[in-house]
């Protein structure tokens, strides 16, 4: 017996599944798991599976339309410590632990007591996605993009990226065996530069901010045979890979949702599949229904969707990027509008912060849960501390916050800030001197 | 002179393939104008029923998004090239 198809978050109500289009016929049965179609968030319009993004009647994004089987936690939890324990929710084929990928999920849920206390919240939890094998979320989508890539039979797997992403990309191509072509903006902190140049000899620097690489990547995309661009022509499958955060998030709590969750906001993606995870758990009877807030994180230097948000407005205008989190420095965030119309429906909000209180954020998280953030969580931290000082957070609600990358890449962001209390002579009198203690 | 547009994969129906095609005017309006004569139905996938560019299509002139410019307004001058590119999400 099949349990009921899922909608896509804010859709039209799709077309069932029997009615989807035909697949492929090079395409091998089972390709993309239990997906039947690809359809359009905007107008419901379903094209077949393949490397399709944007929807031929209107351009809306195209989302993963499936006909999901009866899964049981108990089926789940027998699988892999990675996001192949979802792979029935995820589009991929059931033989997907056969192909090398890097594994990544399944990643720590701390509770933060020291956080909590610290802001004054009852119950707190970090998601704390930097213990990936490249050290961010990113790795969750790349396994889902290189699935797809590998089915689609491409030669190139590639992306325009802030960073993470391309250090992801470059990671599982070298893995898999692919030849991986990475772009990123030459103003990349250097880490990240290095973090994907480690596996790649193809990384290509582009003059000019994300956005620019994006319409770059964009038109190769529409132009080369055989490429694979994650976060572009396989997006639909790339972005179902952030579903395992929710997943994961509500598995580890013991099979429940929480009240509130805080997400960073980049493009918007990851929180849209946190929410759609939720719901599907609840549509397949793995998790009681109710409601969950929830909140999206930017930094005021990019911060298209927060100031729609405050402003009460729908459309989000565009903006020129210049803040530290460059991994959120997105100014045309394509699935903003889907992140104001969830953060507005479930009681939750948008909120934003200085690059200083960036920098706070991810001290906060280091000094009180020994986690070292990189600048988008220093964000979403800074963010969950606005929001409780602002009332906005019920501080006697269950928080999740999700913790998306590793500070490490992102160094220089707090070098300046940090450094020896003292620097002494080898002598106790020394020591004793200095009033370390 | 001319303009020059790079079409997207999904509008190349309307273009007979093409990837690139010629038109004229001094403003991106103008410019739909032009391509709606010479590519009927085109002008229908890029803007939406109010005559606003459609919120998931992204147009540049140069390098630069139309948004930041003066939107339909924007000129286009001879030389320009134009891109139409559907939004993605990031990364």
């Amino acid at each position: 017996m099949s349990a009921p198809t899922v909608e896509p978050t804010t859709a039209p109500a799709a077309a069932p599944a029997d009615t989807a289009p035909a697949p492929d016929p090079r395409l091998r049965e089972g390709a993309f798991g239990n997906a039947t179609a690809l359809a359009c968030r905007e107008c419901g319009h379903q094209v077949a599976l393949g490397p399709f993004y944007a929807c031929p009647e209107c351009f809306g994004p195209l989302e993963v339309a499936y006909d999901f089987p009866a899964v049981t936690r108990e089926q789940i939890e027998a699988g892999p410590r990675n996001i192949w324990r979802y792979k029935a929710l995820l589009p991929v084929p059931d033989d997907i632990e056969q192909s090398p990928n890097t594994e990544p999920g399944f990643t720590r849920l701390l509770e933060a007591r020291n956080l909590a206390a610290e802001l004054g919240l009852d119950k707190l939890w970090v998601k704390d996605d930097s213990t990936n094998p490249t050290n961010s979320f990113k790795d969750r989508v790349v396994a889902c993009a290189l699935s797809a890539a590998r089915e689609l039979d491409a030669k190139v797997f590639a992306c325009p990226s802030t960073g993470n992403l391309a250090n992801a990309v470059a990671a599982a191509g070298a893995r898999a065996g692919m030849k991986t072509v990475v772009f990123i903006p030459s103003n990349l902190e250097k880490p990240k530069q290095v973090n994907s140049a480690v596996y790649t000899d193809k990384l290509v620097a582009v003059d000019g901010n994300y956005d620019d690489v994006n319409k770059l990547a964009s038109e190769i995309a529409g132009e080369e045979e055989g490429w694979a661009f994650v976060n572009v022509n396989v997006r639909p499958f790339y972005a179902e890979g952030s579903k395992t955060l929710g997943y994961e998030i509500a598995e580890q709590l013991g099979w429940r949702l929480p009240d509130q969750v805080v997400i960073p906001v980049a493009s918007g993606s990851q929180l849209t599949k946190v929410r759609k995870a939720f719901q599907e758990l609840v549509a397949l009877g793995l998790v009681e229904d109710k409601p969950v807030r929830i909140f999206g994180a930017q930094a005021t230097g990019c911060s298209p969707v927060s100031t729609a948000y405050k402003a009460g407005v729908d459309a989000i205008r565009p903006v020129k990027p210049d803040t530290i989190a460059k991994s959120l420095a997105i100014g045309n965030p394509a699935d903003g509008i889907y992140v104001l119309d969830i953060c507005r429906e479930t009681g939750g909000a948008v909120e934003d912060i200085s690059d200083d209180e960036v920098r706070e954020g991810i001290l906060l998280l280091a000094r009180t849960e020994g986690i070292f953030t990189e600048t988008a969580g220093g964000t979403t931290v800074g963010v969950l501390k606005k929001l409780v000082e602002t009332g906005q957070l019920d501080t006697s609600l269950e928080t999740v916050v999700i913790n998306t990358g590793m500070g490490l890449k992102t160094l220089d962001a707090v070098a300046d800030r940090v450094g020896p209390a003292a620097t002494i002579a080898p002598s106790y009198s020394a020591f004793v001197a200095s009033g370390i203690v | 002179m001319a303009v020059s547009v790079r079409i997207p994969t999904i509008l190349r129906t309307y273009t007979g393939g093409a990837s690139e095609v010629s038109a004229e005017g001094a403003t991106l309006a103008e410019l739909l104008d032009c391509l709606e004569a010479d590519h009927p139905g085109i002008r229908a996938r890029v803007l939406d029923d109010t005559g606003a560019l459609r919120r998931f299509v992204n147009v540049y002139v140069g390098n630069e998004d139309v948004r930041f410019l003066d939107d339909l307004a924007t000129p286009t001058p001879d030389g320009a090239q134009v891109s139409i590119i559907p939004a993605v999400a990031g990364g």
